[in-house]
């Protein structure tokens, strides 16, 4: 028990060696950018910043599957000359149906509708199920694992687009993770006050131009007339301006978004410019509707409304409307970054000012550094020198749990700090579990060097029984924690597991390097 | 000189060699936390805790005012601009004001209402700093609050489920009985104080469970070393025997997170203090119960199970028994060599062998 090969004691003090150099990313800036420089980072709690959790809005992913569809079954029976009565959507149920006038011509329709099947999910297996009665009913199912699909695509996305808008912010160190199954986590350190980013994630930012219905009167209380809506005006909600459903030019068809100014009018703009597909839809519909107006939409409000003056042939356009320099930039940015295939919203924010993060830090360290004292003081004054080799183990204690953080690159917050502190108090117990062994031992007649035997190997067992349980503890916090607790947690079990190395490893290396060293006739404990 | 003085042990938390007769108390002991846990579940029904927003719900701004806060002015001001406030109080520092609004319908509705709360605070305490905002969801705080309960429910059956492994079931039961009302008295101190009762203090729940487990482990693990030491001495003799070796640990073990803690609570920033004085309450509770309640529970337990053989060796002369000299530990018994064989073989008693060590 207390005989150490050269090996081994090598590999001990290798180890806490490694620990220290682990520790240095932590001090001083990479040398070079190829060396792997691992370090903790600050909790937003401790650097100032905003926390957001985004919900993506996954029941508006399946209607708008669900609205594609109905365009797909709606071309494809007209094609055929098959005529419908009704054809509706049930989200609930993830279906369409759809009733035919002539129920003589139900397999034709199935026919017809045969070619939307797709099988070209992950697992081959097909998208959509479809069923039919006698009567004429077709039901057009979408299946689980094509919805599942869907969904995941679409968070990825979501993913890709909000870290787009989030990088052009220039918020720097920024982080966009996937939470759950459709939930995303935005970090925004040194924002305290994450209200504008939070209104450019928010839109969904999904653009169209869209032709005007001059003969229907928006004004009037009248249901608007088949494929026609009532759009609001961003500037005006109460303005309305009559809308074909058709989408003319989509936005997913721009290529570049830039804010500007008008050179006449001096007014803030956004330029934009199409890829080959949007040009030429956009030249082919201005060519044949000159003088008519032009509905630019955002997220189901109108931007303006121009009218058509001449064919617009280049592919590049200009949107004006009432733009302020913020505003036309954060448009600019938006049609950059992309539309989000569902809505976000934010449905968790912690945000912290650096002011706040800064007391913290300071409040925190007192407290790390004054329990310290204390828990040193007390092991040197109750326990002596086996109390002093307990205190060099605390230290190289920290080093290790600081190295093992580095490496996971994990985050320390406020109750992180705490729990390094509560850590220090917890790693000194095994050797005060061993240090009371070994007395009671030479208590009990043995001579010095068993009575360190002795010692060290009874106390194990139930050091090892006691840490397991606040190990286990610990690991179930981490799990079903989130944010700055998970951060105590990480803290805590890092901790459990070093200090079970430093007291028993280390700590009985260096009271057998002692015992050697001075061969005592009686231990001072 | 002073290196010699710093070598040796000064002061020790215990002198050696006590006999406290702890199981006379164990009644006592346990009528106390039985009342006190009743208590505090009562207390954790009505009022109940104070939840905070993170299982609550809700939106939380942490405001500093240029100079000492003035409460009323805030209350007015917000009432001033419809804003409906759950709670406007001190956080900390004088000049620091916390203040809680209900859960709103939707991202925006809050948007708006912490924008309302901003205005008004601008036109009533003008350089005011919001130091922090936040805001939860309904869904989020109720996925909170489930996991915070999982956590602790798991955390215990874990428990139970490795100390019956390593140990015998009625440690286990005695074990998990314990937390279970150790954690119910930290429930009804968090009531008693207003603390609110969020993520962190199911942190703090949690390490108190861990620690606490360790308390009983280090108790329970020279129980069982005993146990096979002294087979004859009946069970009341030998857990009293067991806790009073185990004194100087039980206190040291406790002393050194409690002075861990301690800083914690006196200089951390107000979310982290809370914690820290719902830990060293616990660190309390938890020290007394590894003796007072774990130890009790122990012996009621186990007095007929773990101890089947020395009841029957000591039952027709117990007084006898216990003036035994063999059976007491004596402070030159050299090694683990059992004195019980001997003693068992001289009263002729039934040499049964015991059941499982």
């Amino acid at each position: 028990m207390m005989y150490f090969s050269r090996l081994k004691t090598a590999l001990i003090l290798g180890a806490c060696l490694l620990g220290a150099f682990l520790c240095i990313p932590n001090l001083a800036r990479a040398p070079a950018s190829w060396l792997p420089w691992r370090q903790v980072h600050l909790g937003l709690d401790l650097q100032g910043g905003s926390y957001l959790l985004m919900q993506v809005d996954m029941g508006a992913v399946t209607k708008q599957r669900l609205n594609g569809l109905i365009g797909s079954v709606r071309q494809a029976l007209v094609s055929r000359t098959i005529f419908y009565r009704t054809i509706q959507a049930e989200p609930a149920q993830n279906r369409v149906v759809v009733q035919l006038q002539d129920p003589t011509r139900l397999h034709d329709a199935l026919a017809a509708l045969q070619p939307l099947i797709s099988t070209e999910g992950a697992l081959g297996t097909p998208d959509l199920v479809l069923t039919s009665t006698p009567a004429g009913q077709i039901t057009l199912t979408l299946s689980a694992v094509a919805l599942h699909d869907r969904a995941v695509a679409a968070l990825q996305q979501s993913i890709e687009i909000v870290r787009r808008r989030v990088d052009a912010t220039g918020v720097v160190d920024a982080q966009v993770a996937q939470e759950g199954d459709s939930r995303i986590v935005v970090q925004l350190p040194g924002i305290g006050d994450p209200e504008r980013i939070k209104q450019l994630l928010g839109k969904t930012a999904h653009m169209t131009f869209q032709l005007v219905d001059e003969s229907a009167n928006a004004a009037s209380s009248a249901p608007p007339p088949p494929g026609v809506e009532y759009l609001p005006m961003q500037d005006n909600p109460n303005e309305k301006v009559p809308v074909y459903d058709r989408v003319d030019v989509d936005g997913g068809d721009l290529t570049d978004a830039r804010a500007g100014s008008d050179q006449q009018t001096g007014q803030w703009v956004v330029n934009f410019s199409f890829n080959t597909v949007g040009a030429q839809r956009f030249a082919d519909v201005t060519r044949s509707n000159v003088g008519r107006r032009f509905a630019i939409v955002l997220d189901s409000k109108v931007i303006s409304a121009p009218v058509i003056r001449e064919p617009i042939l280049g592919g590049r356009g200009q949107i004006s409307g009432n733009f302020t320099a913020q505003s036309a930039s954060d448009l600019a940015l938006l049609l950059r970054a992309g539309a989000l295939p569902a809505p976000l919203t934010v449905i968790e924010e912690n945000s912290i000012g650096p002011e706040l993060g800064a007391d913290s830090i300071r409040a925190g360290a007192i407290a790390l550094g004054v329990g310290f004292l204390l828990v040193v003081g007390f092991m040197g004054f109750f326990y002596g020198l086996l109390g002093w080799f307990a205190n060099i183990c605390l230290v190289v204690n920290l080093v290790l749990m600081l190295a093992i953080m580095s490496l996971l690159q994990a985050t320390l917050t406020l109750p992180g700090m705490a729990g390094i502190l509560l850590t220090l108090g917890m790693a000194v117990d095994a050797n005060i579990l061993i240090n009371e062994r070994v007395r009671e031992e030479q208590r009990n007649g043995r001579p010095p060097l068993q009575a360190l035997e002795h010692g060290f190997q009874r106390a194990y067992r139930t050091i090892f029984d006691s840490n397991a349980t606040a190990f286990l503890a610990h690991v179930m916090l981490f799990i079903f924690g989130s944010g700055p607790v998970r951060g105590f947690a990480v803290t805590i079990t890092v901790g459990i597991a070093t200090s079970l190395f430093t007291a028993w490893m280390l700590t009985r290396l260096l009271v057998s390097r002692w015992y050697i060293a001075t061969r005592p006739r009686l231990l001072p404990v | 000189m002073f290196l010699s003085f710093l070598l040796r042990p000064h002061l020790r938390l215990v002198p050696d060699g006590t006999r406290i007769q702890f199981m006379r108390g164990r009644f006592m002991g346990l009528i106390v936390s039985a009342i006190l846990s009743t208590a505090s579940i009562i207390l954790f029904i009505h009022p109940g805790p104070r939840l905070g927003i993170d299982f609550s719900g809700g939106i939380v701004m942490e405001v500093r005012t240029p100079g000492p806060a003035d409460f009323g002015k805030i209350r007015a001001a917000l009432a001033a601009g419809h804003v409906p406030q759950q709670g406007v109080q001190r956080f900390g520092a004088a000049d620091e004001v916390l203040i809680r609004l209900g859960v709103q319908p939707t991202a925006q509705a809050t948007d708006a209402m912490v924008e309302q709360v901003r205005a008004a605070l601008d036109k009533a305490v003008p350089g005011n700093k919001v130091l922090r905002t936040a805001a939860i969801g309904a869904s989020v705080s109720a996925q909170l609050l489930r996991n915070g309960i999982l956590a602790l429910v798991i955390s215990l059956a874990m428990i139970l489920v490795y100390i019956w492994f390593r140990f015998e079931w009625e440690f286990a039961v005695g074990a998990v009985v314990t937390l279970v009302l150790d954690i119910t008295k930290a429930v009804g101190f968090l009531v008693v104080t207003r603390f609110d009762f969020d993520l962190v203090m199911v942190a703090a729940i949690l390490t108190i469970l861990g620690y606490s487990t360790n308390d009983k482990v280090v108790v329970y693990d020279r129980v069982r070393e005993n146990l096979r030491k002294y087979k004859t001495m009946p069970l009341r003799e030998l857990i009293d025997l067991s806790i009073n070796e185990t004194l100087s640990r039980t206190l040291g073990t406790s002393m050194t997170l409690f002075l861990a803690a301690l800083p914690l609570a006196l200089f951390g920033p107000e979310s982290i203090s809370d914690f820290a004085w719902v830990m060293l309450f616990g660190i309390v509770v938890g020290t007394s119960s590894s003796i007072f309640i774990a130890a009790p529970i122990l012996l009621f337990l186990g007095e007929n199970r773990l101890r089947r053989d020395a009841v029957i060796a000591a039952a027709p002369k117990p007084r006898a028994t216990r003036g035994k000299a063999e059976d007491r530990p004596a402070p030159a018994v050299q090694g683990p060599k059992p004195p019980a064989a001997k003693s068992r073989a001289a009263r002729g008693a039934v040499a049964q062998s015991r059941p499982k060590a």
